[in-house]
């Protein structure tokens, strides 16, 4: 498996060594946050430390930096939390968004996206009209599946007309594109830490300094008051790590950008049919969702693993579940189109040689379906 | 020879086992991969090692590993128990039933679930810090959806009588869940032989990392509950949101390791405790056991100091980490409310402070931690002359 070419990011990132590094001198220290001798005081400040840099990632204050344990938590409490009387969502949304407006015990509104699977803005403007006021608007920034960027800030503005919350889960965006929540305007953002570097099981909530919050998990009051359970220290450390490092790196997006194109084009220049999923619309620089049609995805997946390389068809949910894609079904494309899709994701360390290697094995793979 | 300051505070947190550390660090490097990526070889790895924690925690309290499900810690584990059960059953059975000295999560959720319209009955405890079965047994009836007790008390490390309780929930059909965060590794807990449907498990409390729990949630429709994360439906739906094998990998190992030592941890720590107390008693005349002396973890000594004030004499005492209440939400100080249920003055819940030993805690560490301590309170003029 170390040889083998990883190049499913946007599923989980493989943990950065300054991270590891933090993650594991952290782990070796003994106290809790909420005690007031020695130990638990270190405990408390290696935990504020990481919350400074999440918010130097963000722009936020660090007081309005919630730390839970993931994007579902995070995208769940502020959906459950926020209290609006009705939510707004695009069709796109990752499932912990989706999943829980199932839930809601208020009207839900879903705003469709354009072909380019970018959310409709006159469709959003009605629903908004339509919507028991004060609405909760949650637009992912990026799109997990296709990469698409929304113009969150635009969002923003169209809700504040209608007096709308607005929640935003940047569990792609973060680390891959410069977030800033003053600018953006958002009540509330989600991460995850995992997604940009950082280790499994930590995400946060940005709220805006007037964002109304009714906590998901209660019991002994920590993170004040937001979020009760004994902070996940070492993960928090780990977490604050890989934003700094994220917030250093963010240049290494044009880098992807580069890659990504030149693995495109290079899919493009072999052949007619090749789908390339958003093309020529704002997207992450790190992803391509490619169909070859008549191609079953899982096929796909197959193929490129023997080759040693990993990528994903659909996104890592539900274990063992490859359904077929709610984002592709949302944009406009046929279900053959959808089935024969998958996903690559690429991040800090993929090479040219990576991409190269992914083009020589898709080539292969597009010669065998017998088409040329 | 000793490490100052002693850390005597294993009730908040314990220190990461080394032997945990190395079985975590693999999943940390090299195993990255998302557990939930079912195509690919990186996927695969980390499914498995949730697997085999899975079995791992079940194995130590006799569950089968599908009846466990892993998540952000305790606290989530209870809010989930007790807002899920009572979400889908309290319209049926609208009676939720727990104790006084409860922790704050499990109490905070209780109060949750009244505010939502159901009944809320908070059982008092006797000065001994244990329910008396006789009012558990009165207060469960048919309209009774959920018992609510845990294993042992975090503040003054009580035992509950969970078989009995168990047993009489059983009886009237109630389902019946325990907060084992402070038990789970460190005393015998078999699901069925207290006939448990829940029960809320904590890594950090055994030596595991923080950051992960687990909820045994025994089979069955009827002890289904409502969701309370929605998502990618991972654990089978029952709790969504990527899970971090690293962390899972560690409480299995925690558990595995535990399930070997714990009889013989379980016999240390009565001796340590045993000489620790005999030497205060000694010395500090009036001093108060703040709980059972039979049925609590040896781990666990809570003591009042007569006449001394509490935070004074943690000032005092600089050199071993104990806590004069438990370790939440810092900054909220006032007299305990588990002391407070036990009959303790206010006086008496002020000056008491919980000394809590653990696997790396010598017998050198409690000869130090006593001296010390009895000096400090000599100082106070709390000791005889």
């Amino acid at each position: 498996m170390k040889n083998a070419i990883y190049m499913d990011y946007n599923a989980t990132s493989p943990i950065r060594a300054s991270v590891i590094e933090k993650v594991s001198t952290t782990m070796a220290e003994v106290g809790n946050p909420s005690s007031v001798h020695s130990a638990g005081r270190k405990a408390r400040s290696v935990v504020e430390e990481a919350r400074a840099k999440l918010a130097a990632l963000t722009g936020a204050r660090p007081r309005d930096v919630m730390f839970c344990s993931g994007g579902t938590e995070a995208a769940n409490s502020v959906i459950f939390g926020s209290g609006c009387k009705s939510l707004i969502v695009s069709q796109i949304e990752h499932d912990c968004v989706l999943a829980a407006a199932k839930r809601v015990d208020h009207p839900v509104f879903k705003v469709p996206v354009d072909r380019s699977g970018v959310v409709c803005l006159d469709e959003l403007e009605n629903a908004l009209a339509q919507a028991p006021a004060p609405a909760l608007v949650s637009i992912m920034y990026a799109n997990n599946e296709m990469g698409a960027v929304q113009p969150i800030s635009h969002i923003v503005e169209l809700a504040k007309k209608y007096g709308a919350r607005v929640h935003s889960d940047a569990v792609q965006a973060a680390g891959k594109i410069p977030i800033d929540v003053k600018f953006l305007g958002t009540d509330y953002l989600t991460l995850s830490a995992h997604k940009l570097g950082g280790p499994q099981g930590v995400g946060a909530v940005i709220l805006a300094p007037t964002a109304p919050f009714q906590p998901l998990v209660t019991g002994g009051g920590q993170e004040l008051g937001r979020r009760s359970g004994t902070e996940n220290v070492a993960g928090i450390a780990g977490f604050g790590e890989a934003a700094f490092e994220a917030l250093a790196g963010l240049e290494n997006s044009e880098r992807l950008g580069a890659l990504r194109d030149k693995l495109e084009q290079e899919l493009r220049a072999y052949s007619n049919d090749v789908v390339i999923v958003g093309e020529g619309t704002a997207r992450l620089s790190n992803t391509s969702c490619l169909a070859l049609p008549g191609v079953k995805g899982e096929t796909q997946v197959m193929h490129f693993d023997l080759a040693g390389i990993c990528v994903s068809s659909g996104s890592a949910c539900s274990s063992g579940k490859v359904k077929v894609s709610h984002v592709l079904d949302a944009m406009g494309y046929t279900q053959d189109v959808a089935e024969a899709s998958i996903r690559v994701s690429l991040g800090y360390e993929t090479t040219e040689a990576h991409i190269e290697a992914f083009v020589s094995a898709w080539k292969k793979l597009y010669d065998r379906t017998s088409r040329r | 020879m000793v490490n100052t300051p002693i850390y005597l505070d294993n009730q908040a947190t314990t220190p990461l086992d080394p032997r945990v550390l190395d079985i975590m660090m693999p999943y940390l490097t090299e195993h990255f991969g998302n557990p939930h990526s079912s195509t690919h070889s990186f996927g695969w790895r980390t499914e498995g090692a949730l697997e085999l924690a899975r079995e791992q925690v079940g194995r130590l309290i006799g569950a089968t590993s599908d009846e466990i499900f892993f998540t952000s810690g305790a606290t989530e584990a209870n809010n989930m128990v007790l807002k899920g059960a009572m979400a889908l059953w309290g319209p049926k059975r609208p009676k939720l039933l727990t104790v006084v000295t409860e922790h704050k999560c499990v109490l905070e959720a209780a109060r949750f679930c009244e505010k939502l319209g159901f009944e809320l009955e908070i059982l008092p405890v006797e000065t001994s810090g244990l329910v008396n079965l006789k009012k558990v047994s009165a207060a469960i009836d048919e309209r009774t959806a959920l018992v609510s007790v845990m294993a042992v008390n975090n503040e003054i490390g009580v035992v509950q009588p969970l078989k009995e309780i168990g047993a009489i929930a059983k009886e009237r059909g109630a389902l019946f869940h325990t907060d084992a965060a402070q038990g789970f590794g460190k005393i015998p807990l078999d699901v069925d032989e207290l006939q448990l449907d829940f029960m809320s498990i904590s890594g950090h409390k055994i030596y595991g990392p923080k950051g992960v729990g687990a909820l045994y949630k025994r089979t069955g429709r009827e002890r289904s509950l409502e969701p309370f994360m929605s998502g990618g439906g991972q654990e089978e739906g029952v709790r969504s949101g990527t899970q971090a094998p690293a962390l899972v990998a560690g409480l299995g190992a925690a558990a595995a390791i535990a399930t070997d030592e714990m009889d013989l941890e379980h016999q240390r720590m009565e001796r340590l405790m045993s000489s620790f107390l005999g030497r205060l008693q000694d010395a500090v005349p009036g001093l108060l056991l703040n709980g059972d002396v039979e049925r609590r973890w040896p781990g666990n000594v809570n003591v009042s100091f007569p006449g001394i004030d509490g935070d004074l004499l943690l000032a005092n005492i600089r050199d071993i980490a104990v806590s004069s209440g438990a370790a939440c939400a810092s900054a909220v100080s006032g007299p305990s409310y588990v002391l407070e249920a036990i009959g303790r003055t206010v006086e008496e819940a002020k000056s008491a402070l919980r000394i809590g030993f653990g696997r790396f805690t010598t017998e050198a560490d409690v000869n130090f931690a006593a001296d010390h301590l009895i000096s400090a309170v000599s100082k106070l003029g709390g000791t005889k002359a």
